[in-house]
């Protein structure tokens, strides 16, 4: 989990997303503009300076209950779409990227 | 197999209990993460990228057809159909569910199963070689010390909160299968010159992000001395390990900076200062576990049976058997090794339905006993060799008779930046690619003993330092990149890799792999050289110049 520390010193350079698995299933999810958890990418909140970062950071950590380890995220906008800003992200948003199931 | 009595059953049973207690806390808000977290690592639980692993422990890597049937059901009704094999003989569940999780752990402990100390900083699971108890010319049964270690360190107070992990592995064989020189205690099975049994012991070896290879801190440790042995290192390293640096915890820094013969030093002060005490072994209690193993009752069976000579004319056979076939200690038996590296599969992984297929064969060819290797392969330890051919056929309708144990496409891999949240860099594309650049088995076999290791990050489960061959994903500018090491071995001459130049990124690794593998063929001075062996006559540098003159 991000530490207050931590967050103290988040600097961000491009549209970002707050990030974290939910608690009882572990599941991928984003933090939305109303104040809850999505599966979904789009409907994630996007940030663009640190200060909102901060803010949404905080309000995602705040919520132990409904998401562990919350941390920002870089995202890339395409024609109005919301993309993973790097593999970790792309894979964490899609999945493995090898077959599931063993050959 | 290990049949455990009513206090293991009701350890285990009381561990269910105690931990969904603490999974219905952490879901009503009761306990932070943080407060959870220590609780669920104990029980085996990380949190990965896409969702929780748990990590279930296979001691010494014994498994029966009944606890195998159970982990498929666990894989199938709680995962997504399928199991990862690690290299400390365990298995892991990619894709588990929190709050489904004690459930899952209730249904293993109907069969003996448990996730105790599959993570954290305490003793894990005790390892041993996978042939144990079958392999010619042991000593004797490894695990039966690698159990007493278990039944001592389980939940003992002492080891609950050390400074880092401690992984102890047992070997009893003249070759080291259990790679015993990279553990931070490494036990080796001998007889002293008067016939007893004890221990060489060695201490600091590791790999991660500072390896190092074992060192012997005693010869001779007699059996009955050996938890006491044990428990002296550990108190020494308790006392001296270092608590405020996560990278300089394990004991394997301890002994490099303390040097050997101090370190053994403060452990024989400690050692003489527990004096003769209970944790000395007396011959009764030695033999209490002995007799909870049980062992197959062996047919007299003919060295060369009839079904043998005439599935000797099937050349596919005969390559399957020469390949995963090895010697019994008991004639007309073999043990065969089932390959979990089918060619364009992740490395160690098996579905539900080939788990609960190899727990039939399991009970038909083998006694119903299954072992775990640390190469991620799973072993059949009892089968008659009259029943090789058929066995040999059913597993080829599985999927699990690759003839490539040993070979190129056997590789260990760590699940990488596809599944782990410490990775920087994927692994299982990576061993995908590779075995089909070497999916050709002939000449696979033409290359020889040749060990692909492939880490996605610097923590090196997939124990890429000791691989004749070491693949480590690093992260460069947001791109993945692999460092190459050549010349590592895991067994009695265990030796680290060295680094034959730059990281070359991603879609190279492939090619760069092919490079050394011709360079090797073009190199070695005959067909029976191993790589290993050329890059120890060698040196880095002609397989360095092969990959870099024209990169």
């Amino acid at each position: 989990m991000t530490s207050p520390l931590e967050q103290k010193k988040i600097r961000i350079t491009g549209p970002s997303v707050v990030t974290a698995n939910r608690t009882w299933d572990g599941a991928v999810v984003y933090r939305t503009a109303q104040q809850g958890w999505s599966t979904a990418l789009s409907e994630a909140a996007i940030v663009s300076t640190s200060d909102d970062a901060r803010a949404l950071l905080a309000e995602g950590v705040a919520d132990d209950v409904g998401a562990v380890g919350a941390y920002i995220a870089p995202v890339e906008l395409k024609g109005g779409a919301i993309k993973p800003g790097n593999l970790r992200e792309h894979i964490r948003s899609k999945g493995v990227t090898i077959d599931l199931l063993p050959a | 197999m290990y049949a455990y009595d009513e206090l293991d059953r009701t350890l285990i049973n009381e561990r269910v209990s105690e931990f969904r207690d603490q999974v219905k806390r952490r879901l009503s808000g009761e306990l932070t993460e943080d407060e959870f977290k220590i609780l669920r690592l104990q029980n085996g639980v990380y949190l990965q990228l896409h969702a929780y692993m748990f990590r279930v422990a296979i001691p010494y890597g014994t498994l029966s057809s009944k606890q195998m049937r159970r982990l498929a059901h666990v894989a199938r009704r709680y995962d997504r159909g399928y199991g990862h094999f690690t290299t400390r003989q365990n298995i892991q569940f990619n894709w588990i569910k929190l709050a489904e999780l004690p459930d899952a752990l209730a249904e293993l402990a109907e069969v003996g199963i448990h996730a105790m100390q599959t993570s954290g900083n305490n003793m894990r699971n005790v390892t041993s070689d996978q042939w144990a108890g079958v392999a010619p010319g042991e000593v004797e049964d490894p695990r039966i010390w690698s159990e007493i270690l278990r039944q001592h360190t389980t939940l003992h107070p002492e080891f609950s909160f050390l400074p880092r992990k401690f992984k102890i592995a047992i070997t009893a064989s003249e070759h080291d299968r259990a790679a015993i020189k990279i553990h931070d205690i490494g036990l080796r099975l001998h007889k002293n010159a008067d016939g007893e049994i004890g221990f060489e012991v060695l201490v600091g070896g590791g790999l991660g992000r500072t390896p190092f290879i074992a060192k012997t801190i005693k010869p001779f440790v007699h059996g009955r001395d050996i938890l006491s042995y044990v428990e002296a290192i550990l108190r020494v390293y308790n006392q001296y390990g270092r608590r405020d640096n996560i990278y300089k915890a394990r004991i394997k820094i301890l002994v490099h900076e303390l040097g050997i013969e101090k370190f053994a030093r403060e452990v024989e002060e400690e050692w003489k200062q527990m004096g003769h005490s209970a944790l000395t072994l007396d011959h009764s209690a030695i033999e209490e576990v002995r007799s909870r193993f049980s062992y197959p009752a062996y047919e007299k069976l003919p060295h060369m049976p009839d079904e043998l000579k005439q599935a000797a004319a099937d050349p596919l056979f005969e390559r399957w058997r020469k390949n995963s076939v090895a010697p019994h200690k008991v004639q007309g038996y073999s043990i065969v090794t089932l390959s979990l590296k089918p060619v364009g599969g992740p490395p160690g992984d098996a579905t539900a339905d080939q788990m609960d297929a190899i727990a039939d064969l399991a009970d038909r060819y083998s006694f119903g006993e299954i072992r775990v290797g640390h190469e991620q392969n799973l072993a059949l330890p009892h089968v008659a060799k009259r029943d090789l051919p058929q066995l040999w056929r059913a597993l080829d309708r599985l999927g699990l008779a690759t003839p490539n144990v040993n070979l190129v496409t056997d590789i260990i891999a760590c699940p990488g930046l596809d599944y782990c949240s410490l990775a920087n860099a994927r692994s299982i594309p990576i061993a995908q690619e590779l075995t089909r650049r070497f999916a050709n088995h002939d000449t696979a076999n033409m290359i020889g003993r040749l060990h692909i290791n492939i880490s996605g990050c610097i923590n090196a489960c997939g124990h890429h330092h000791v691989g004749h061959i070491g693949i480590l994903g690093v992260e460069k500018n947001g791109e993945e990149f692999y460092q190459i090491t050549i010349g590592g071995r895991a067994d009695e001459n265990a030796q680290m890799g060295v680094l034959i130049g730059p990281a070359v990124p991603y879609a190279e690794v492939a090619d760069v792999i092919e490079d050394i593998v011709e360079a090797y063929l073009a190199l070695r001075d005959r067909p029976e050289e191993l790589f290993v062996d050329t890059v120890k006559r060698l040196g880095v540098e002609p397989f360095k110049e092969r990959v870099y003159a024209t990169r």
